[in-house]
């Protein structure tokens, strides 16, 4: 089938087997690694990202559903170089450790957000509760979530997703040391 | 190259591993796409135990898309057996393990042939379209029963399903007593019998395996801990040249010990990547990983403890039963092995005795999980103080502390022959008492009982210690282990002034990368940010013994001083060369070297520079500064902690809530405070989810009834508690950073003090024992239907989001 599909911004035009699913699309034939397979049961998050500007585990969704349709993944989320306030906050608060779980994760938690922009640690756990994490016991995304929320108010919504001033300083360290 | 103002290590660095992690530009194994790659597929076996009476798979190769399909005779001449690295006796029995079950299946889930196709999903289907017929035999699964003298057989080769028996005896060793005697002498005796129920490791990230072959040479990337291990074993078992292949770790999603393993599916990789010429890719389905991919504890331990009317303890005696699966892997005997040390944990018991018969079963192998053999050991000792103290009438902490071992009595030998180099038992529970509010929650307790409140508060406690850093090799090699336990670690000075630092451990989550870059640079005063960590490929890193037992740290960054040290040392007689002193009359602080006494100085860098021009060298003074360290440790190393869990039981529902958790731990000197943290959430997350959530269930034809993440119960951000955690610092005085190791902490000292919290808030109820996981049928069952027989597997749970059932919420 055809489809047509817009992802991190780009339009693509594919010919997919009705049974693709979306994550598989997104990972074999765009290339969009990012977005990682955790599962087989639609358990663990590990696959989410946007459809339409909302959470979707991409493992539920068949990629022809997507058609017409706007997709947004771990890849997409940064703007003009600079690392999406969710993003930052997952680094600052060490909210990852091998870091599988985490583009789900972070996807996950800006769909929370946009839902709820100032949410109790209450809340951040049962909005992340399709997300298995087996590293770092949840406390530190709890609380980069909510540092997250701190940092993008006032005023959450779309606009809000642009990263501020601080989390581009604080950032440097990271950038500086360059990765692996 | 500038110097750094304050102390690297010690500080909460942001991890350098993140940048890529946080944005998708990660490398997953199963990332990889090469050229003309081709895709494998495994067939598993449904059923447990049965003769392979045929195999058919004419249907499948005419499938589309398909190359070929193999099945275990196909492969028998060229698999060899996959390797077993721990004998623990020298009559051990262990039965032959191919990768592809040649006539006989021993687990469901036991590979049993194999579709190349050229995508995965052509590949899948395929498998549909193989015609295995079975014929059954006896499954064997309870460890009890395995062990009767007239029991069925998973290796009737073998004549038994006891694989080896080994034994610690102070009394024969001469490290204490005779403990039968003080069992017979004692005032107080108290038995029980704990079991330790089978986990999975459920790394987030399956496993996944490319294999590239080329003439000569093999390129293996792999989602394993152990790349350098990997390598020598692939080498063992297929009789390749080892210099010919090269393996690869790049991202690695989480192992656990779960991927410390030579595993059938790199072995079969390999096997058809050469076969066929063509790179070829295997990643596992989640439910593929449950089945497959070992599993940890399951234990049945038998444990005496005798003691005085006075609280004093006079004996420890443990007989456990350890179920290894079908097949011995990589380290499964040696795993309950590793308990032998630990079960007299911080207490000063005169005599011991450890018994533990390995034992075949028709499940999947188990093998090392976070904490390997010192989590059961910690449970079963931490759960009986609890009942001596219940029989003795006397509160846990107080009967723990009256036959701990004190802070001025380090270093001390135990009972078992290790010798502690360091500790503070009492700060660490002093610190976490002040933390929980011990003495108020005992007061709230005493309050909820006098009410008959239905909601009933109980405090569990576990004052742990664990030995890690493995590992001495010489300790090692007396224990059989095929292996040694040194780490290596070299250090390349660019012209530039930075710095590459190769490391032999091979982090998956760690941030060894953060972490050794902090080390490199207080050693060097070099810049964090000047400092590239290297690691996981056999090419870079060519020596190496990998991660796990918490051991990367301990050994791997000492290695990196040691290191660092040498770099150091040549660059002295360089710098005093040039600037045409005696070597003793130089000093460096901060990356600068100076004349003693004088305004004369050299950064570091125009050394590098001038080491590596060669322009004007010392005599003998090869050209450049580059040095490489292996470091053997002489001696584990003792983290130890306290950690304190309040939990409120429902006795209408059997519900268990975390209320607080408290822990204190004491890992000795920190490099990265945010890592340690870390290590520690997730470590209690593992050890909690084993009090209340996780068991590994089969039923009574062996099948696992828990192969998916909606049947085995990972824990969510919903199941867990927030997490109070601090630390005590006791320096190691083993190793010149001072640090103990964090990764398995956590994990070991948090399952008894969770279950330890749930029968003390029952105990008043006639509660003296909750198996785990401690569901709330469980509970509900200890408490109302005692005698009824509590149900040993409870079948595949609610799946997440059952929170109501399980009371997990915080
Ligand atoms: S891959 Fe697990 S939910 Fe999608
Ligand atoms: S960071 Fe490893 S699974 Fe979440």
């Amino acid at each position: 089938m055809r489809i047509s599909v817009t992802v991190d911004g780009v339009e693509y035009r594919d010919d997919v087997e009705p049974r693709t699913l979306l994550v598989h699309y997104l990972r074999e034939r765009l290339g969009k690694t990012g977005t990682v397979v955790g599962c087989d049961t639609s358990n663990c998050g590990a696959c989410t990202v946007h459809l339409d500007g909302h959470s979707v585990k991409s493992c539920a969704v068949l990629a022809v559903q997507a058609n017409d349709r706007e997709v947004t993944t771990i890849e997409g989320i940064a703007r003009d170089g600079q690392l999406h306030p969710v993003q930052e906050a997952f680094h600052q608060n060490h909210a990852l450790q091998c870091g599988f779980c985490t583009p789900g994760m972070i996807m996950q938690a800006i769909d929370l957000l946009a839902d709820n922009p100032d949410p109790d640690e209450d809340e951040v756990r049962h909005g992340l509760e399709g997300n298995l994490c087996r590293c770092t016991g949840y406390q530190n995304i709890v609380r980069a979530v909510r540092d997250a929320a701190q940092k993008m108010s006032p005023g959450s919504g779309p606009e809000a997703e642009r990263v501020d001033e601080t989390a581009v300083v604080d950032r440097a360290p990271m950038h500086a040391g360059g990765g692996e | 190259m500038t110097a750094t103002a304050e102390p690297e290590v010690g500080k909460a660095r942001r991890r350098k591993e993140d940048a890529r992690l946080i944005t998708g530009a990660t490398r997953w194994t199963d990332n990889l796409q090469l050229t003309g790659m081709l895709h494998m597929a495994v067939l598993r076996s449904p059923v447990a135990h049965a003769r392979i009476t045929s195999i058919d798979v004419t249907e499948a190769v005419k499938m589309p898309g398909v190359l070929v399909a193999l099945t275990g005779q196909d492969l028998a001449a060229e698999q060899g057996s996959l390797p077993c690295a721990w004998p623990i006796t020298e009559d051990m029995l262990a039965p032959p393990a191919p990768s592809l079950a040649v006539d006989q299946v021993n687990f469901a889930g036991e590979a049993v042939a194999l579709v190349v196709a050229r995508s995965a999903a052509e590949a899948h289907d395929a498998l549909a379209a193989i015609d295995v017929d079975y014929e059954d035999l006896p499954v064997v699964l309870d460890l009890d029963r395995a062990v009767e003298d007239d029991a069925d057989l998973v290796h009737p080769d073998l004549g038994t399903n006891k694989s080896a028996t080994w034994v610690f005896d102070s009394a024969e060793a001469g490290t204490g007593s005779d403990v039968d005697q003080a069992i017979a002498d004692a005032e107080v005796v108290v038995e029980r019998t704990f079991r330790q129920q089978r986990l999975i490791p459920a790394f987030m990230e399956p496993r996944s395996v490319v294999v590239d072959p080329s003439p000569g040479s093999v390129t293996m990337w792999s989602s394993t801990q152990v790349p350098h291990i990997l390598r020598w074993m692939l080498s063992a078992v297929l009789g390749i040249p080892e210099q010919q292949i090269r393996v690869i770790a790049p991202d690695v999603g989480g192992g656990f010990g779960g991927k410390l393993q030579v595993t059938p599916e790199e072995v079969l990789t390999l096997l058809v990547a050469r076969r066929l010429g063509k790179p070829v890719k295997w990643t596992e389905s989640r439910t593929e990983s449950m089945l497959s991919a070992h599993h940890g504890r399951d234990q049945v331990q038998r444990i005496t403890i005798s003691a005085r009317r006075d609280g004093t303890v006079t004996g420890l005696k443990v007989d456990l039963l350890a179920d290894m699966g079908a097949y011995l892997r990589l380290v499964s005997p040696g795993v309950p092995i590793l308990g032998a040390f630990m079960f007299n944990a911080i207490y000063k018991f005169p005599a011991y005795r450890f018994t533990c018969t390995n034992v075949f079963t028709n499940k999947v192998p188990t093998d090392a999980y976070r904490g390997a053999g010192r989590p059961e050991a910690t449970f079963a000792i931490e759960r009986i103080m609890d009942e001596l103290a219940a029989e003795l009438g006397v509160d846990p902490l107080e009967l723990r502390e009256q036959n701990w071992i004190r802070h001025e009595e380090f270093p001390f030998t135990t009972v078992a022959g290790l010798t502690y180099d360091s500790g503070n038992y009492e700060a660490a529970t002093a610190r976490a008492k002040e933390l929980f509010g011990y003495d108020a929650l005992r007061a709230e307790q005493v309050e909820r009982r006098a009410n008959g409140d239905p909601v009933q508060l109980g405090v569990g406690i576990s004052t742990y210690t664990e030995m890690c850093g493995l590992a001495p090799s010489r300790v090692l090699g007396a224990l059989r282990y095929a292996a040694g336990g040194w780490e290596h670690a070299a250090i390349r000075m660019l012209p530039t002034g930075k710095v590459e630092l190769i490391t032999g451990t091979s982090p998956h989550g760690q941030g060894h990368v953060t972490a050794w870059s902090q080390i490199v640079a207080d050693r060097l005063g070099v810049a964090f940010e000047d400092v590239e960590v290297l690691h996981g490929d056999t090419r870079v890193s060519h020596r190496g013994m990998d991660s796990y037992g918490s051991r990367s740290l301990a050994v791997g960054g000492v290695a990196v001083v040691l290191a660092a040290d040498k770099v150091l040392a040549k660059a002295r007689t360089v710098a005093a060369h040039l600037m045409e002193v005696a070597e003793d009359d130089v000093e460096f602080t901060a990356g600068t070297f100076s004349v003693r006494g004088t305004s004369t100085t050299m950064a570091l860098g125009d050394v590098v520079v001038a080491a590596h021009v060669a322009h004007n060298l010392p005599d003998g003074v090869e050209p450049g500064l580059d040095a490489e360290a292996t470091f053997d440790p002489e001696n584990f190393s003792y983290p130890h902690g306290t950690h304190l869990c309040a939990t409120e039981v429902d006795t209408e529902t059997g519900a268990v809530k975390i209320r607080s958790y408290v822990c204190v731990d004491d890992v000795g000197k920190v490099v990265n405070p945010l890592i340690v943290e870390g290590q520690v959430h997730g470590g209690l997350a593992q050890g909690i989810a084993q009090a209340l959530y996780e068991e590994a269930v089969h039923d009574e034809y062996g099948t696992l009834t828990t192969a998916t993440l909606a049947d085995y119960l990972l824990p969510s951000a919903v199941d867990l508690p927030h997490f109070t955690t601090d630390r005590t610092e006791t320096p190691a005085t083993s190793n010149p950073l001072g640090v103990k190791g964090v990764g398995e902490a956590g994990t070991i000292a948090s399952t008894p003090a969770v279950v330890n919290s749930i029968v003390d808030a029952v105990r008043h109820m006639g509660v003296s024992e909750v198996e785990m996981p401690c569901t709330p049928m469980r509970v509900w069952k200890a408490i109302h239907g005692r005698g009824d027989g509590v149900p040993t597997t409870p079948g595949a749970g609610g799946g997440l989001g059952s929170i109501d059932a399980r009371g997990g919420a915080e």
